[in-house]
């Protein structure tokens, strides 16, 4: 640790530039404005004082603190151990700068991970089943409709089922709103039209087992109040479920800018502490100021690599997650939507038209065609989407059914339109060979879909949570010993002057 | 200030010379009207006390004349059974297609609905679906070989003249303005515009207690036609809330049940049906319109025209089989046992020549 001097090096304390007319040898008195104020001695500050005579006082009792500070550090910058406790002082804080700043950053970058993963993906896929949901329940009632008065055991418990799930899930998404915000408004509106719905369709199934028309009135009305009312707030609701997800993504995954500067400044400072030392001591190595410089360094590359893996865990979650969730979801409420429309054509037997350039069309027909198209398109995304091959099995399945589903679409609207209504009813909801099958099993396949990317989705944004654990404390433990190394290494070099 | 006040005294009298010419029109219009050779208007005695006919035909300022504008329902071709362009070009239709297109209700309980309770075979029936089977029973030789479309109030029209439909059989009243766009068949069924509301409300008929009461009517129905016209002239209160329309009559029901609206103006044929589903709610006061329920075919389907009032006058006539067993089974039960009040003119009349 000690060497022997340099041929031409300077003794021991070189006098140090910018601080003119002072010899700078270390026993030295005061300043010349020191004039003696004894009764003040007893309030000597400390990061100067010790050890040596009363510094600089002011003269005058009116000055403020900060004046007197300021003019007390100039006092000891005109010493080395006045520097160097200087020094000593900055590193410290530079170091704990930095591990305050990583650990808080890291903080805040863990939790917005941690709410990507277990809050706000989950609500957004909450979001979605409350519309899969009421749509579902809607397709079903008309089924049931069309069935006849007497709809069968399956579709009475498909709709109690979707109804049960929707009830759940506006629960949760109440739970998880903020107060006043316009999601907890979107919910409160949806939780009341749910029983004003539910209630409809009762009265529908009720007139329809006394065999009055009149509860086709009712299924009617209540379809409108799900189709204008109901499901345009739910998509509301997904939307800011959606748009709470990507603020967490944008809040986890920017890099802790500050925190690194923080880092390589402290490093820099470590680097120019040490430099100083070793050329005014020729010593190379200062034990505390080595510790300072290895654990800052640890820390800064625990963060950068800590959070690299996290960020692209992250973006591979959202990558391969969430975005191919989102296109499956929507194939989902397409493929039910179509299912809807398909039923509601054969409800309303040509009563809502369409004015398609100089062509009058079935609405609902046409709606379902529309329809289809898009689950057709959010289909082929999903293939594209799925990354592996358990993730693409069920919707290339779905893209099988579908075409069959518009093959027997097409012969069912052959019958109708040849007037044979009760073969066209038998294809779209009789017990074999109908398009009902087809749409289940689209269905099936897309909910397996969505069961394998939410585990994919679970798996990548575990990880990067997973690769952030513990950065925030240990970076605060570890900055707490590199401020104490540094705060050792200048100790040490002071202890030379006693 | 002289100049001026020349100029507005002779405004004034500007003001009073127009009148006086006006009255004078009207006046000459009022003389002249008797006049005219086939004038319809002493045929309008047939309808029961407190008919208002008149007022609601007036309403139709598209009639031509003075006749289509007092009896439209007799506006319609003689009967014959020939073949013509319209019948061949539906018997050429191929193979599944070889059926006659109606637009009907599924709504109207009794008239043309379907039970729910069918058992899941969809099949509609009713007053007016049984006049469907005849006519394609006549035409195609299968009562079955029908498509049944079912057409919103609003739609009839333009389903006839766009030709997604062959004909409508939909409880349409024959009223001038229809006469514009479509041609009718003889009167098969007579009704009138009625108010049906809760045996508790307020309401007593079609009168002042409708005041600031909400009525419900379907869209581009008489009844919205006619109510909008009485408001406007004066005749029903102006404090009657008229905006909710609904696409179907029956759609009336539901607003109502649900206190969404106080009062439903529809034909008293369907008002009863209505009643029927609901026992809570009545016919309140007479009907206060006298119309006739037509087949609605296109303008230019002379030979359909004819062929379906051939149909009307066999199916009266068929008393086992025909209208009077067609009455029994679906209306007797809501519209009363004797079908006196129902039964369209006999002998029809055929006053359009071309």
């Amino acid at each position: 640790m000690t060497h022997p001097p340099k041929s031409s090096a300077a003794p021991p304390p070189p006098p140090v530039p910018g601080v003119p007319t002072m010899p700078a040898m270390p026993p030295q008195p005061g300043p010349p404005e020191q004039r003696g104020r004894p009764a003040a001695s007893g309030r000597q500050g400390p990061p100067v004082g010790s050890g040596r005579p009363a510094p600089p006082l002011p003269p005058q009792v009116r000055r403020t603190a900060f004046v007197e500070g300021a003019d007390r550090l100039r006092a000891a910058a005109t010493t080395e151990p006045g520097r160097l406790r200087i020094i000593g002082a900055l590193l410290a804080l530079l170091v704990v700068a930095f591990g305050a700043v990583t650990a808080w950053q890291m903080a805040d970058r863990s939790a917005a991970a941690d709410d990507v993963l277990n809050n706000s993906q989950p609500l957004s896929s909450a979001a979605a089943d409350i519309y899969r949901s009421l749509a579902d329940a809607n397709t079903a009632a008309s089924s049931g409709f069309l069935a006849g008065g007497q709809e069968s055991a399956d579709t009475r418990k498909r709709y109690e089922t979707d109804i049960d799930n929707a009830a759940e899930g506006l629960v949760e998404a109440a739970t998880n709103s903020d107060p006043g915000s316009p999601a907890a408004a979107t919910v409160a509106r949806l939780n009341r039209l749910l029983p004003e719905y539910k209630g409809l369709i009762e009265r529908a199934r009720t007139y329809n087992r006394q065999g009055f028309p009149v509860g086709g009135a009712y299924l009617r009305y209540a379809n409108e109040k799900m189709q204008k009312q109901m499901l345009p707030q739910a998509e509301v609701l997904h939307t800011s479920e959606n748009q709470r997800l990507r603020a967490d993504y944008a809040d986890a995954t920017p890099y802790p800018w500050a925190a690194i500067g923080l880092g390589v400044l402290s490093l820099a400072g470590l680097g120019w502490a040490q430099h100083r030392s070793y050329r005014r001591t020729n010593r190379v190595l200062n034990q505390g100021l080595v510790a300072a410089t290895a654990t800052a360094t640890v820390v800064l590359l625990w963060l950068v690599v800590g959070h690299s893996v996290a960020r692209s865990d992250l973006k591979g979650s959202y990558n391969h997650g969430v975005l191919s969730l989102n296109v499956l979801h929507d194939a989902r409420i397409a493929s039910l939507k179509a299912r809807g429309n398909e039923n509601l054509t054969l409800v309303s037997r040509g009563a809502e038209t369409k004015q398609v350039g100089d062509r009058t069309v079935d609405a609902y027909d046409y709606d379902f065609r529309t329809d289809m198209d898009a689950l057709g398109k959010r289909l082929a995304e999903a293939q594209k989407l799925a990354d592996d091959a358990t993730g693409e099995k069920p919707v290339t399945a779905a893209v099988g059914n579908m075409k069959v589903w518009k093959d027997r679409h097409g012969a069912a609207r052959a019958e109708d339109e040849n007037g044979n209504y009760a073969n066209a009813l038998a294809k779209v909801i009789g017990p074999k060979d109908a398009t009902g099958e087809c749409f289940d099993s689209v269905d099936d396949h897309l909910s397996d879909a969505i069961d394998h990317e939410t585990a994919e989705f679970r798996q990548a944004a575990g990880d990067g949570l997973g690769a952030m654990t513990g950065l925030s404390a240990g970076a605060a433990v570890l900055a707490v010993l590199g401020a104490a190394g540094a705060v050792l290494g200048i100790g040490r070099r002071l202890s030379e002057y006693r | 200030m002289r100049g001026r006040r020349l100029r507005d005294r002779l405004k004034g009298w500007g003001g009073v010379g127009a009148m006086a010419a006006v009255c004078a029109l009207a006046l000459a219009w009022a003389l002249l009207l008797p006049a005219r050779p086939d004038s319809g208007t002493t045929t309008d005695a047939g309808g029961p006390g407190g008919v208002t006919r008149a007022t609601q035909a007036r309403a139709d300022k598209n009639c031509p004349t003075p006749a289509m504008e007092d009896a439209p329902e007799k506006q319609t071709l003689s009967p014959s059974s020939a073949d013509g362009r319209t019948i061949q070009a539906i018997k050429n239709r191929p193979g599944e297609r070889r059926k006659l297109i109606v637009g009907v209700d599924q709504n109207s309980y009794r008239w043309g609905y379907r039970d729910p309770n069918s058992g899941g075979k969809g099949d509609l029936e009713g007053f007016d679906i049984d006049l469907v089977h005849r006519i394609a029973k006549d035409i195609l030789g299968d009562e079955n070989a029908v498509q049944f479309k079912a057409i919103p109030t609003d739609q009839r029209i333009p389903a006839i003249k766009s030709g997604r439909v062959d004909m409508v059989v939909r409880t349409m009243t024959i009223n001038c303005s229809r006469l514009g766009d479509v041609a009718f068949s003889a009167p098969y069924f007579k009704t009138g515009q009625q108010v049906l509301a809760p045996k508790s409300s307020t309401i007593t008929g079609y009168d002042g207690s409708l005041a600031k009461k909400k009525i419900c009517t379907a869209k581009g129905s008489t009844a919205n036609t006619k109510l909008t016209d009485d408001r406007k002239a004066k005749t029903l209160v102006s404090t009657a809330d008229l905006r909710t329309t609904v696409p179907n009559q029956l759609d009336c029901l539901v607003r109502l049940q649900l206190g969404e609206v106080d009062a439903v103006v529809t034909d008293g044929a369907l008002a009863a049906s209505q009643a029927a589903q609901d026992p809570t709610v009545e016919l309140k006061g007479k009907p206060f319109t006298t119309e006739y329920y037509g087949v609605a075919m296109r303008k230019d389907a002379d030979d359909l025209v004819r062929r379906v009032n051939q149909v009307l006058v066999d199916y009266r006539a068929d008393r086992a089989n025909g209208w009077q067993a067609s009455y029994g089974r679906w209306l007797s039960a809501t519209l009363g046992k004797t079908s006196s009040t129902s039964e369209p003119p006999s002998p029809p009349e055929y006053d359009r020549k071309s």
